[in-house]
């Protein structure tokens, strides 16, 4: 186990290196520069400012500067919020993804799992065929539409809660919401799927030979190989809903980390667009072997080594 | 887990609270939509909008924005000032009471200082060509001549005298920019190098300015909150106690903001609302006109568009009436030229619809009914409202010259890139006024500015723009001006479409709203009712 972890965590640092290699040659390619304007700025200015942020030497010593960097922890200052270090962008901004994203994922999981289970155990049935037909509607809705939804209804019809903003103890619940419901609808999706595998095969029908009680058969039994397929698909997942939307950011007025991901790549601010991709890739990785560890412990045919 | 990050997010960030349009009234602190974070606090180095609202909380230059006017200016830092004859050297007498939020006294010195830190290239400031009408700011600029040398002299503590390149008998009115106001020289000097672009000089507790408000706070994507500033000369006159500021970037989002009684101004009222806006609740509901054009630009070097005749054809094929009342639908004014109408300046009429003309027009250049003509391309960024215009363009210029054009759609940034590289057919573009003058609009086409970007070049042009900055007689130098702009719109390197309006919402509590053609409205002014008059929209506010 322990030999396991340490390779995966050897192989994570070349990960973690291709993708920062790819990103800052793939974002040089792009067409503009962090400087550019609606009017267009003094050549003079833009060679003092491509001067003193490096971006005058050629491409390849600039790599090697920021990789170096990089490799040393530090992730340099932002091009566009000039002076702030990239560093303290996603210090400030992660927490209310993680927040926003955890919140989300506990609705999507607590509202997914038993909608997903009661569709495969009620296969065929009013039940199973209201749930999944719930669950395609979440499917097909866009946050961008389900988030005005829910600021209607909630905001301004009920005045629950504020429509937007991050001021309150309260504001968390409709962007955790928006988010929780697409995603809840995918896990209802995939555990009736697994479910429905898993209660088809023989260990179950022995258990039920065996007399073994349903309510045990399902949490005991079924349940363990049902969530597979839940698990892997979580994995990744995980890393996408913590580290915020920027859509979702945009309609709740969040001071997440969604909006950087997106905005970082519109501005060319390049270091920006490197620190948020590395930031993404290790988390990944990290959650990748987390969900590894977590099916090796589910599923008995699989072994780490 | 879940619950102590929300915990620790609620301890760090929510803490705050928010304040509804009432309470904020009650309590004299204006809510207002701003658009963005700003990007600097430096009041040097800003370049947006959303900066300069920001900035015309916390700063004042020697003159300052009038409530109500728009081509005049009241007395800031300076009490009263002189030109000479030909108005290219001014004298300003500052108020001995002026101070910076510290208690410092805002002198001349000052003013030189900032100008002078604003003139060194090693700042990068983006807007330091603006001073470059200071006698010898070019040239210090450019490292020929001392600081000494440039034309702004501290006589005293209280007596500027500035000498500029050539007559100006605009100089007060591009005062009002903030590339003119002065920055506290003894806090940026106690806090870090004075040309270290990121000097924490502007955070939260360093900062010192000399406006009517103060920094409060600022967290970013939430709110930047302004309070009164006691130390200001004319803190007695200002009615409101501060003003919070929200970067709020979704129209729509801020719309259902205010709906939900959260703002007093908004930045922008979403396209799709206006109408309903306009028919209930016409109180609410502002459109004021906005110094700002909306154009396609030619490259004037495409075959095809390289002909004088052919840009002219296009610009008469365009029905402009049609495009502001179905396309863009928000008040616009059909721009028959390429400069807004403003205080002694009439805005030229010369592209009026005329299908008729243009198929005469296009026929002498050796296209008749469009045959022959090489196809080509309009450049839009990517937005609705552009792609809405670009498509209603396409199928008039089909309709009446037989010419077929297609659309095409880039990133902004992406798009700024083919711009600066003139690598486009025509492409839709856009200019508002830095300060209000019709030279901010003309100059930009002068030979081998950064922002002309279609190769058109004519000697007159530049000859008529040059005289002009040389000419003392206000009326003379607009009528210079009106040369010229009838000269570029003679040979088309850019079609004018419509003038700019722009659309918010302001809540009743606010006391008085006037239009103002920048778009600038000078928050001491403001004043709060409480509780407010009663208006149409009281029962979303009273739900």
């Amino acid at each position: 186990m322990l030999r396991f972890i340490l390779r995966r965590l050897f192989q994570s640092l070349l990960v973690l290196g291709v993708v920062f290699t790819a990103t800052f040659f793939l974002i040089r390619l792009k067409p503009g520069d962090p400087f550019s304007g609606e009017k267009a700025m003094p050549a003079s200015v833009r060679a003092q400012m491509e001067k003193r942020y490096g971006l005058d030497l050629p491409v390849w010593k600039q790599y090697f500067v920021h990789a170096a960097a990089f490799a040393r922890g530090d992730l340099l200052p932002s091009l566009r919020y000039e002076g702030v270090p990239n560093a303290k962008i996603i210090a400030d901004s992660f927490p209310v993804s993680l927040v926003i994203g955890l919140s989300a994922l506990t609705i999507a999981i607590g509202v997914g799992l038993p909608a997903g289970i009661v569709a495969a155990l009620r296969k065929n049935t009013w039940l199973d065929y209201s749930a999944m037909s719930l669950a395609m509607l979440g499917i097909c809705l866009p946050t961008f539409v389900m988030g005005p939804v829910l600021q209607w209804i909630f905001g301004l019809k009920l005045g629950w809660l504020n429509v937007a903003g991050w001021f309150e103890r309260s504001d968390w619940i409709l962007p955790s919401a928006t988010m929780g419901l697409i995603y809840a609808a995918y896990i209802a999706r995939l555990t009736r799927g697994g479910m429905l595998e898993v209660l088809n095969q023989d260990f179950i029908r022995t258990a039920r030979a065996k007399g073994v009680p349903g309510r045990q058969i399902v949490m005991g039994h079924a349940l363990r190989g049902g969530l597979l397929p839940v698990v892997a698909f979580l994995g990744p997942a995980f890393a996408g809903i913590t580290t915020g939307s920027f859509i979702i950011e945009k309609i709740f007025q969040l001071p997440g980390l969604g909006q950087h991901f997106v905005g970082s790549v519109f501005n060319s601010d390049y270091t920006l667009v490197q620190a948020t991709t590395v930031f993404y890739a290790a988390l990944l990785v990290l959650i990748n072997l987390g969900t590894d560890i977590l099916q090796a412990w589910l599923n008995p045919r699989v072994r780490l080594t | 887990m879940c619950c102590a990050a929300v915990a620790a997010v609620g301890l760090s960030g929510c803490g705050s609270g928010t304040m509804d349009a009432k309470e904020g009234a009650a309590r004299q602190i204006l809510l207002v939509g701003n658009g963005a974070d700003p990007r600097f606090m430096d009041l040097h180095l800003i370049n947006s909008v959303s900066e300069h609202h920001l900035m015309m909380a916390l700063f004042e230059g020697l003159v300052a924005e009038d409530p109500v006017k728009d081509a005049e200016a009241e007395p800031g830092v300076a009490e009263r000032w002189e030109a000479n004859a030909d108005k290219s050297v001014w004298t300003f007498h500052l108020r001995k009471e002026a101070r910076w939020s510290d208690g410092v006294p805002v002198t001349a010195r000052d003013f030189v200082w900032s100008w002078q830190r604003m003139l060194t290239a090693a700042l990068a400031a983006e807007y330091s060509q603006m001073l470059f009408v200071l006698k010898n700011g070019r040239e210090f600029y450019e490292q020929k001549v001392k600081a000494e040398e440039v034309g702004a002299v501290a006589l005293d503590d209280h007596t500027l005298q500035v000498t500029l390149v050539g007559p100006t008998p605009h100089f007060i009115l591009m005062l009002l920019h903030t590339s003119w106001w002065p920055v506290p020289r003894h806090t940026i000097e106690k806090y870090g190098d004075p040309l270290d672009r990121v000097n924490p000089w502007t955070q939260e507790g360093h900062m010192v300015s000399n406006g009517a408000f103060q920094l409060k706070r600022q967290l970013f994507r939430q709110v930047l909150e302004v309070e009164k500033n006691p130390q200001y000369w004319d803190a007695a006159q200002v009615k409101i106690e501060g003003i919070r500021f929200y970067p709020i970037d979704s129209d729509s989002t801020e719309e259902r903001l205010f709906r939900k009684g959260m703002l007093h101004v908004t930045q922008i009222v979403p396209l799709d609302k206006i109408p309903a806006y306009r028919r209930d609740h016409p109180g609410i509901f502002k459109q004021d006109p906005n110094t700002a054009v909306y154009f396609y630009r030619i490259n004037t070097e495409r075959p095809g568009l390289k002909d004088p005749r052919v840009r002219q054809a296009l610009a008469y094929a365009l029905d402009r009436e049609s495009i502001v009342r179905n396309v863009t639908r928000a008040g616009q004014q059909p721009a028959g030229g390429l400069v807004p109408a403003m205080e002694g300046y009439a805005a030229a009429e010369l592209f009026k619809f005329d299908p008729e003309k243009a198929r005469g027009l296009l026929a002498a250049a050796g296209y008749p009914g469009g045959k022959g003509f090489p196809p080509f391309e309009i450049l839009i960024n990517t937005s609705e409202a552009h792609r809405a215009i670009a498509e209603v363009v396409q199928q008039m210029w089909q309709q009446h010259l037989g010419i077929s054009v297609g659309i095409l759609n880039q990133d902004f940034g992406v798009y700024l890139d083919s711009m600066s590289r003139i690598d486009y057919d025509i492409m839709r573009g856009g200019w508002n006024a830095d300060y209000l003058d019709p030279a901010t609009f003309i100059d930009m086409w002068t030979t081998g500015n950064g922002n002309n970007n279609t190769h058109w070049s004519n000697a007159e042009f530049d000859r008529l723009v040059a005289a002009a900055t040389q000419e003392g007689d206000g009326a003379k130098r607009f009528a210079l001006l009106h040369q010229a702009e009838e000269l570029v719109l003679s040979e088309v390197p850019a079609i004018p479409i419509y003038f700019y309006t722009r659309s918010r919402l302001v809540h009743p509590a606010v006391k008085e709203w006037h239009p103002k053609l920048l778009d600038n409205h000078p928050w001491k002014h403001f004043e709060l009712i409480s509780p407010a008059p009663p208006s149409s929209m009281d029962s979303f506010w009273n739900r």
